[in-house]
């Protein structure tokens, strides 16, 4: 099915189970521990032994291996083999990969993999590892993001780097208001809960892989790809995943290290990446430098605006999208965004949680705090006088449906946006008390999606897709969709996801999993509708599915009764037409904080975070506020204390474990609501829902940077916002 | 992990006479500290000493007033000792901003002393250490810093002592009793306990080869108002950027402890005698002759500022 007009009614609008506040159908097989992820897959039905599969990573940031001796790994007690990188030799990259995950002498980065020991027992294993000795010849890299940005260079134009609109420099220029500063954001880490694992087992020359993937045919396809054998060969398999954000988009090393180990030992191997490799060996987000630049008239109308970013990664890397928002974001005649990419030796940068967006966010609405402070306009009135109902670069595309405004209207009323004081005005005991407020925004993406939908003889419809539930709901919102084509209720519905034997679908990223995977299995359930009414003779226009019933006129067949004992199948694959090009689809929100910060010591402890969104409809409520709060948290996170520390001597993440890599604990989380606008967006798909997994992010950051300004009077453009950042700012107290 | 054999003492003479035929062995009791450590080969003792069967988690009185903490006692229930609670208000305190509930449930009172720094550079096997490695070189310094040390530290090392309940114990003057192979007993001041690494950072305490800890000893109450601040960047669960642990009498004068800013609670005398002249004063004195780092010149403030807010609450 193609989406290529704008829905009209159909099924879901019933929302007899769509919509619904439903728990997640997974839920109980994660909390009684029944839900086997990647490295506790076993097959009950096979009698075999695992062999336990340790990686060793390289303990240089750039250069090349010269030697390896295995000898002591190989003779250490259990061990079943060693395999490095020299053995496998130059291996063929995965077409999602920027660097080298495996195969080869050249070091890109630190902790790049490069030999799996596997063993008899885990502790074998780690045991071994450590016994492996390599020389390597070192070779000088570059670390510093601020050095290396003077020699960025503009990307190709498949990355977009520029935009224009009307004449910046002349409006920004003759703007009576105007604001020039620079932000940075720093590198941040996944840190998902799950680190990355894999089990590989051989039959013959095909191999099935589980493991922890967030894409089930983008990691298949560049798996066959790096070991060289037919996609064909391989199945794949994830079900389960204990959090991904972007980590598990592409295919990792655990995959690639399990599957020579098991070739190499003639066992199944698993292999599970230690907590350190998170940080260096795989991907991260990278760290931003921007430039903002606002003119406005003195009624606060925008007439000009300028975002340019700066960020690092190996040679071939992608940029990391900074500017992207600020093209859509607000009115302004006049116009440039630029993106630089500069070279580092540090590990791969790629998409976390909202790419581009969210760091973009994190400068881009300090900017507008500061720029509606200099214009003395409130923050939320200057974002309302400057909001757009068309694309600003390219006013005759309109968004398909924008309800900023509704977002922060009703969320200042709901926080008591009105008790906002002056900067540092503000006082609670030792607590400096403040209030602040950003827009989030977040592009509505769609992919190909595709499902089959089985109805037996009992009456059960049975979804199959390779989509993931990475701890989103998709199990849930699958059956709840499922259910609502069907007329059936959602205990009559299975749902088997993370297979690749199942029909490629949209996989999770990009806030686009949601809104795609159900249209997918709108399309499968259309054609299921067919076949049932084919089957009973119906005119499929006029038939009505209804309570476990197919109706149509005065007949009334039981759905299980009109499947048979054969059953009946519905496949399709939801593709789009050009909705997405005629019309900016986009997520909408404003996030509300109140901060204290700690007099004395400059420590911020967020007090209340509120969230508005326009998002859609909202599938499930409970899973898409679970959602929410749940980046409303990586937010808290990221304005306060996430931050990969480079070492720019030796070029690593210094701070690679959970203890260092500090991310919010519950103490740091208050209170946290969150409000859905009751919208729908008939632009976006049939189910006429759009995404939240990542507008939960988006702008959290900068509204708690705005809260902390509010709070204090000191503006820290440059996170996290540690308290070494503020004190020198705070009021005397010795 | 390398792989190491086994024993269960079942009294501290043993344990100690265990070490004494052990060469390399380490003692393991709550083992939240050690366990990491060893899983990462940053520890690699061939033999482990299970001391947790030689009875010393009692807390009791002392003939001269004060309290006896068997090392076993775990740091939940040293927290929540009514006689802590009550008199020592500060260690309690102290306790309880520390690591997690599970953790405190597992880890005691002489571990506690014993936990070794958290350097990040300390952690990665990969690079140069001599806390670690001796002689192999310290990476740290020059490089990121911020948790780091800014006093007492040396050429060789910039690692701080992570704990919180020492920084109370120093202000509270605890002393450390051991017992060593030959039966021999002794007790050392906690101002003594641990050492500044000068050149050989690898070396941190007092003990000697196989000295074992059996107890904590807290002179008779001091009273005065007892207040333990803990400055760090998330709420929970992270290790003190500064902390302070403070005693201040009514008439203003007390002691005061600082942690996350040296190889050891920091205490001067020098600078308990200013307490009653301020912040400023105090901070100036104990700080005297620090080095900072870029990263952490933060903390020469940090501990003036939180020290301030402290002696406010005091008088409060």
């Amino acid at each position: 099915m193609q989406f290529d007009t704008p829905a009209t009614t159909n099924p879901i609008d019933r929302m007899k189970v769509v919509g619904k506040p439903i728990h997640r159908i997974d839920g109980q097989l994660k909390t009684t521990g029944r839900a086997k992820y990647a490295y506790e897959w076993h097959d009950a039905d096979v009698a075999y032994a695992y062999g336990y599969g340790y990686p060793v990573g390289s303990a240089i940031a750039k250069g090349r291996i010269t030697s390896m001796d295995t000898s002591a790994a190989k003779a250490a007690p259990g061990v079943l083999a060693v395999v490095t990188t020299l053995d496998v030799g130059d291996l063929k990259k995965g077409q999602f990969n920027t660097a080298n995950l495996f195969g080869g002498t050249q070091i890109q980065h630190y902790h790049q993999a490069i030999a799996v020991v596997v063993a008899e027992t885990f502790e074998e294993a780690r045991s071994a590892a450590s016994l492996i000795k390599v020389d390597y010849a070192e070779e000088k890299g570059v670390f510093d993001l601020e050095t290396a940005a003077e020699k960025a260079v503009k990307p190709d134009e498949s990355q977009q780097p520029d935009s224009a609109a009307g004449d910046f420099d002349a409006a920004f220029r003759a703007a009576p208001v105007t604001l020039d500063a620079r932000y940075a954001t720093p590198d941040q880490s996944h840190a998902m809960m799950e680190p990355h694992a894999s089990i590989a087992a051989w039959n013959g020359d095909e191999v099935t892989l589980w493991t922890s993937s967030q894409m089930i045919d983008w990691w298949r396809g560049d798996f066959a790809q790096t070991l060289g054998i037919d996609k064909e060969k391989v199945h794949l398999m994830s079900p389960f995943i204990g959090g991904g954000f972007g980590g598990k988009l592409f295919l990792r090393v655990d995959a690639v290290l399990a599957a020579f180990g098991a070739k190499a030992c003639g066992r199944p191997v698993k292999v599970a990446l230690p907590r350190p490799f998170i940080a260096n060996n795989t991907t991260h987000r990278p760290a931003t430098l921007q430039r903002i630049r606002i003119g406005a008239q003195r009624d606060g109308k925008i007439t000009a605006i300028g975002h340019e970013s700066w960020s690092g990664n190996l040679p071939d890397g992608s940029l990391e999208t900074a500017v992207m928002q600020t093209r859509l974001l607000y009115a302004g005649e006049n116009r440039m965004t630029a993106m630089r990419l500069a070279a580092l030796d540090l590990p791969e940068g790629n998409a976390m949680r909202a790419p581009g967006e969210a760091p973009g966010l994190m400068a881009l609405e300090i900017a507008v705090d500061e720029m509606a402070e200099k214009l003395g306009i409130d923050p939320i009135a200057f974002r309302i006088i400057n909001d757009t109902q068309v694309d600003p670069e390219n006013p005759e595309r309109p968004f398909s449906h924008r309800d900023l405004i509704g977002c922060l209207k009703l969320g200042a009323e709901r926080f008591g946006w009105h008790a906002r004081k002056a900067p540092a005005a503000r006082r609670e005991g030792n607590w400096m008390i403040g209030l602040g407020v950003a827009a989030a925004f977040r592009n509505n993406l769609v992919l190909p999606s595709g499902a089959r939908v089985r109805l037996d003889g009992d009456g059960i419809v049975t979804v199959e897709t390779d989509m993931t539930d990475i701890g989103t709901g998709s199990y849930t919102i699958i059956a709840q969709t499922a259910a609502e084509m069907m007329g059936v209720g959602i205990d009559r519905v299975a749902v088997q996801l993370g297979d690749s034997r199942f029909p490629v679908s949209a996989g999770s990223g990009g806030q686009f999993g949601a809104n795609s995977s159900t249209s997918g299995v709108y399309a499968a359930c259309i054609k299921l509708r067919e076949a049932v009414a084919r089957k009973l003779g119906f005119n499929s226009v006029d038939v009505i599915f209804e309570d476990g019933s197919v109706r149509s006129g005065n007949r009334t067949v039981p759905l299980a009764e009109a499947a048979g004992a054969d059953g009946l199948v519905g496949e399709d694959t939801m593709t789009w037409g050009d909705l997405t090009e005629t019309h900016q689809q986009s997520t909408f929100g404003g996030h509300f904080v109140e901060v204290g910060v700690d007099v004395a010591t400059g420590e911020t402890r967020i007090r209340r975070m509120l969230a508005v969104c326009a998002a859609g409809r909202i599938l499930n409520p409970i899973t898409a506020r679970s959602q929410m709060i749940g980046a409303m948290t990586m937010g808290a996170g990221g304005a306060l204390s996430e931050e990969l520390a480079v070492d720019t001597r030796r070029g690593f993440f210094v701070n690679h474990d959970l203890a260092g890599y500090e991310v919010p604990v519950h103490a740091d989380i208050p209170h946290q609501e969150v409000i859905f606008m009751d919208e729908t967006d008939p632009y976006s798909s049939p189910m006429k829902a759009k995404g939240v997994g990542e507008l939960g992010l988006c702008g959290v950051a900068a509204a708690i940077a705005n809260a902390i300004y509010n709070a204090t009077g000191v503006r820290v453009r440059d996170y996290p916002i540690t308290l070494d950042k503020l004190i020198g700012g705070l009021p005397d107290v010795a | 992990m390398k792989a190491f054999t086994y024993e269960r003492a079942s009294t501290a003479e043993a344990a100690a006479r265990a070490a004494a035929e052990n060469p390399g062995a380490k003692y393991i009791a709550g083992g939240t500290n050690l366990l990491d450590l060893m899983k990462l080969e940053i520890e690699t003792p061939q033999h482990l000493i299970d001391v947790n069967g030689t009875g010393l988690d009692k807390i009791a009185a002392t003939p001269e007033g004060g309290l006896r903490i068997g090392a076993l006692v775990r740091n939940t229930d040293l927290a929540a000792n009514e006689t802590v609670r009550r008199d020592y208000g500060l260690l309690s305190r102290a306790l309880v901003a520390g690591a997690s509930g599970q953790l405190r449930n597992k880890a005691t009172t002489a571990g506690n002393l014993l936990q070794r720094t958290r350097c990040p550079y300390f952690y990665d096997p990969n690079q140069p250490c001599n806390k670690r490695l001796a002689g192999s070189g310290c990476s740290a310094i020059g490089g990121v810093t911020r948790q780091l040390g800014v006093i007492g530290t040396s050429d060789a090392c910039i690692a701080t002592h992570p704990s919180d309940m020492a920084v109370a114990m120093r202000a509270l003057d605890a002393e450390i009793e051991t017992v060593k192979s030959d039966g021999a007993t002794r007790s050392i001041p906690i101002a003594d306990f641990h050492r500044l690494p000068g050149d050989a950072p690898h070396i941190e305490t007092a003990l000697e080869d196989g000295e074992f800890i059996t107890a904590v000893v807290l002179p008779k109450p001091i009273g005065g108002k007892q207040i333990y601040r803990k400055v760090r960047d998330r709420a929970s669960y992270a290790f003190a950027l500064v902390s302070i642990a403070a005693v201040v009498q009514p008439d203003g004068r007390g002691r005061v402890a600082v942690g996350g800013v040296a190889p050891k609670p920091w205490r001067l005398e020098a600078a308990d005698a200013e307490l009653s002249n301020g912040a400023r004063a105090t901070s100036g004195i104990l700080l005297e002759g620090a080095r900072p780092t870029d990263d952490n010149r933060f903390k020469i403030d940090l501990v003036e500022r939180t020290l301030g807010a402290v002696i406010a609450e005091a008088r409060g």
